[in-house]
């Protein structure tokens, strides 16, 4: 019996202008799934993170939220249908506090239960940090507040792309102990990290792609590391 | 006293100046677009007062809320339907657009209204005057220009922090495409931003309708003052071209007080020396 | 063994169309009337102007609009020389080119401090202060401007057509030069420099290109042009005035409109937007400033759907190019055993 799909992505080829980044990716969500994308660099996870967030669109194939196409649909608009990215580098706006940073994520106007407060609650460092300019952030803290701009947004089905990228392990490690949180709030997560081990311990069913192509998939559990590496690296 | 004076009437001007500078930096910061246009379009502003005044016959000032309106409307739909398709990396469209605008739009009024110079009359107050210390006084229109130009920077300062508005504009600035993900449709943003920057010309129109001679050639020394506000006072800083337009304003009343034909001269002037001295201006915002 | 070719096969069917058509235009005044004589001098001075415009935003990246300050620089130049120091006029324009590039100087480091738009708007101040400070000069006529005196006219040649016929040969003398001078400068490595500038200017400073220094020395190049032309402007309109010689409509307007419709970027460009030009304005002149507004509007949808110009337009879509200009290897196979 098959859970009713929060996102399906069917056979999208994806293009930067000439150049084709994904072949024929399909992929399935659930209702409070965690999936993890994991492949080498210019795999085309970020690619497909992007083109479900809005920024790229599929040249072919389309993609369902909640049974609605939303294929070509502006980055804006798939906000307002309840899909938020946590962006490659963080990227807090640099004029804005922290806080300012998380009040611009809600501007949209979901309902949710997440709230500034709720926001504060999740990543204390957060609350103490919140008039500062985000610049001022270390690295881990401006992960957290990335991942509470998008929490903002009220969305189910959050995209993080590459959380751990340039944090020390222990401190990638205490975000990722934070998701179980957020997961039990009714989210989806679609996860892409570079550090396999953490991306298989988050994830219950792992995509791996390679040069732009599904080379992998299954639960997380049951996949071997020879299989995997075989899938990452197309050997 | 005469100096005092003299250096009184550059101050309240340099308020006027300050407004034709904020409407220009406010659009330079949310979208690094400088429209050559600017200057122009206070003078549509003018006309537009000049049609309002005289068609329901009332007094200039009084045309103010219905003139600001139209500008800001002419502005969303300037910045949506054309301006928002030149931003880009490429410096040359923006650049060369707005220039082929400033184009039609001096000749537009000059087809329209003639080359024949006008000026609205705002009445009895034109002439009041009150003495501030012995021997020295201040026009009450200057005054109240001069009040509402603080006003509206201080006004637009206050948007920009404190907002939700300026929060998106800001943002936008900061990463365009990273804005549109937390679901700001960042061509209505930066339509909103110009609409917001033609509301503050069309004040300044209306005042620079009721203060001088205006005719529709004027426009490009109305940019020129503009721009040389914010340079002066420095880019980014709001407050700074409040400072640049007073600066300006002295400049050139002391110019005009040596010799007549020195009063722009005398602005530019300073101008380049301040650009030769201290080319990131005088109150410049530290951060990028 | 490698080596760089500039032509192909369209270039040098340009190049002889162009040879012929100079040649046709030398003897203009043998087959041309003092009417025809007098607007193909105008076109060649636009086409001048527009090239070395051209050359600055097209290619330098420094869009400038306020380059009539050199156009008003060069013709003021040239009546003081003649007026006060009773040069001949031939040689004033001569000199006039390198003291333009002389107050180039001290301008461009001024105006160099401020970047894009800013720039833009900071070379239309330098061009104010100019057209000022001229109008305070009452020995050259103040803010009414003057004539060139009957004696200084006289001095050029004796009779109204030879002085019409010398103009004529040194409009297109000028403008011939000015052109060659941009098609040698562009096929040489600054040429080279300002098209990897052009392309992206922090990986040409990474290679060793001097961005600021390239283009210090093109808009100073660009100012001596400006100069020349501006005071040969001026010796075929007699009068010169504050207004005239720093309209910004004239010298900066009707040029962006010429390289915009013709095609930035590329050396064909400003002529076949001189061409257009010029034909737009024998038909709809009497219009006015409707004619101007639909200059304006003209430019501006250019811009947006037509980027690269009408030339441009057409060298992409056939690879043509008029001048031998592109960059092309070829490798000559190395043969054994020759020294």
């Amino acid at each position: 019996m098959r859970e009713p799909a929060l996102l399906e992505i069917k056979a999208i080829d994806v293009f930067y202008g000439d150049f084709q980044a994904l072949f024929d990716v399909s992929l399935g969500i659930g209702t409070g799934q965690v999936i993890a994308v994991i492949g080498a660099n210019g795999a085309g996870k970020s690619t497909l993170l992007k083109t479900v967030a809005g920024l790229m669109h599929p040249r072919r194939g389309e993609i369902l939220f909640k049974g609605i196409p939303v294929t070509g649909a502006p980055a804006f608009a798939v906000v307002k249908h309840g899909i938020a990215l946590v962006p490659e580098g963080r990227r807090l706006f640099r004029s804005l506090t922290v806080e300012e940073n998380l009040l611009i994520g809600g501007q949209s106007r979901r309902p949710g239960p997440w709230s500034l407060a709720r926001i504060y609650e999740l990543f204390p460092g957060l609350a103490e940090r919140r008039h500062l300019p985000a610049p001022a952030l270390s690295g881990g803290q401006q992960q957290m507040a990335a991942i509470g701009r998008a929490l903002m947004a009220n969305p189910q089905l959050l995209l993080c792309d590459e959380i751990s990228l340039g944090l020390a392990p222990i401190v990638a490690r205490d975000i990722y102990a934070r998701l179980p949180q957020i997961v039990a709030e009714g989210l989806s997560l679609i996860i892409v990290e570079q550090d396999i081990a953490q991306a298989l311990r988050a994830a219950s069913q792992v995509y791996c792609l390679q040069e732009g192509r599904v080379a992998l998939k299954g639960p997380a559990r049951e996949l071997t590391r020879d299989a995997i590496s075989a899938a990452y690296f197309g050997v | 006293m005469q100096w005092f004076n003299i250096v009184l009437q550059g101050v309240l001007i340099g308020g006027l100046y300050a407004m034709f500078a904020a409407g220009l930096s406010l659009i330079f910061g949310v979208m690094r677009l400088v429209n050559i246009a600017h200057g122009d379009l206070i003078v549509l502003a003018a006309y537009v007062s000049l049609l309002v005044t005289q068609g329901m016959g009332v007094n200039p000032l009084v045309s103010l809320p219905l003139v600001v309106p139209i500008m800001a409307l002419v502005g969303y739909g300037l910045q949506r339907g054309l301006l928002n398709r030149t931003l880009g990396d490429d410096l040359l469209p923006p650049l060369l657009v707005t220039f082929g605008l400033s184009i039609i739009i001096q000749n537009g009024l000059l087809e329209l209204f003639t080359a024949d110079s006008r000026r609205l009359h705002a009445g009895v107050i034109e002439i009041q005057a009150f003495e501030l210390l012995q021997g020295v006084w201040i026009g009450v229109l200057p005054l109240v220009q001069f009040t509402i130009a603080v006003a509206v920077i201080a006004g637009l300062q206050m948007l920009f922090y404190r907002t939700e508005l300026g929060r998106a504009f800001r943002a936008t600035s900061d990463d365009q495409s990273m804005a549109q993900l937390t679901g700001l449709d960042t061509r209505h943003v930066f339509a909103v931003a110009m609409a917001l920057s033609l509301a503050v010309i069309a004040i300044a129109g209306v005042f620079l309708a009721v203060r001088t001679n205006f005719d529709p050639a004027i426009g490009p020394g109305r940019l020129i003052f503009g721009f040389e506000a914010v340079i002066i006072g420095g880019l980014g800083s709001v407050w700074g071209t409040l400072a640049g337009g007073v600066i300006l304003g002295v400049s050139q009343a002391v110019g005009a007080q040596i010799d007549p034909g020195w009063q722009l001269l005398a602005g530019h002037l300073v101008f380049l020396v301040i650009l030769a001295l201290r080319p990131q201006g005088l109150f410049p915002k530290v951060s990028g | 063994m490698t080596r760089v070719e500039h032509a192909t096969q369209s270039s040098r069917i340009g190049v002889a169309l162009i040879a012929i058509a100079l040649i046709v235009l030398a003897l203009a005044p043998y087959w041309g009337d003092r009417q025809t004589l007098r607007l193909l001098a105008e076109i060649y001075t636009f086409v001048a102007l527009a090239s070395l415009w051209n050359l600055l935003a097209g290619y330098a990246g420094l869009v400038s609009v306020g380059q009539q300050a050199f156009v008003g620089l060069g013709g003021y130049l040239l009546f003081a020389f003649a007026i006060l120091l009773g040069m001949h006029p031939i040689a004033a324009i001569l000199v006039a080119g390198p003291i333009g590039a002389l107050v180039a100087v001290p301008v461009a480091a001024l105006i160099f401090r401020l970047r894009g738009a800013y720039f833009a708007i900071g070379t239309w101040v330098v061009a104010e202060v100019f057209r000022l400070l001229a109008s305070q000069i009452s020995v050259l006529g103040g803010g009414s401007g003057i004539s060139l005196p009957a004696a200084v006219v006289v001095a050029m040649a004796p009779s109204r057509q030879m002085r019409e016929f010398e103009t004529y040969w040194l409009a297109l003398a000028l403008t011939i030069v000015v052109l060659g001078a941009i098609v040698g400068l562009l096929r040489s490595r600054h040429g080279l420099a300002l098209t990897a500038i052009r392309d992206d200017e922090m990986a040409a400073e990474s290679v060793g290109i001097s961005v600021w220094r390239t283009k210090f020395i093109i808009y100073i190049i660009t100012a001596l042009g400006t100069a020349m032309i501006g005071a040969l402007i001026f010796l075929q309109k007699l009068r010169i005035s504050p207004d005239t010689a720093f309209s910004v409509n004239d010298w900066t307007a009707f040029i962006i409109f010429i390289t915009v419709i013709g095609g930035i970027g590329r050396v064909e460009g400003p002529i076949v937007g001189t061409i257009i030009f010029f034909l737009l304005r024998q038909t709809l002149a009497d219009l006015g400033s409707l004619y101007l507004m639909m200059m304006g509007a003209v430019a501006i949808v250019v811009m947006l759907w037509a980027p690269k110009g009408l030339w441009g337009l057409v060298a992409e879509r056939f690879g043509w190019q008029a001048l031998p200009l592109q960059r092309h290897l070829v490798l000559e196979k190395e043969t054994v055993g020759k020294p």
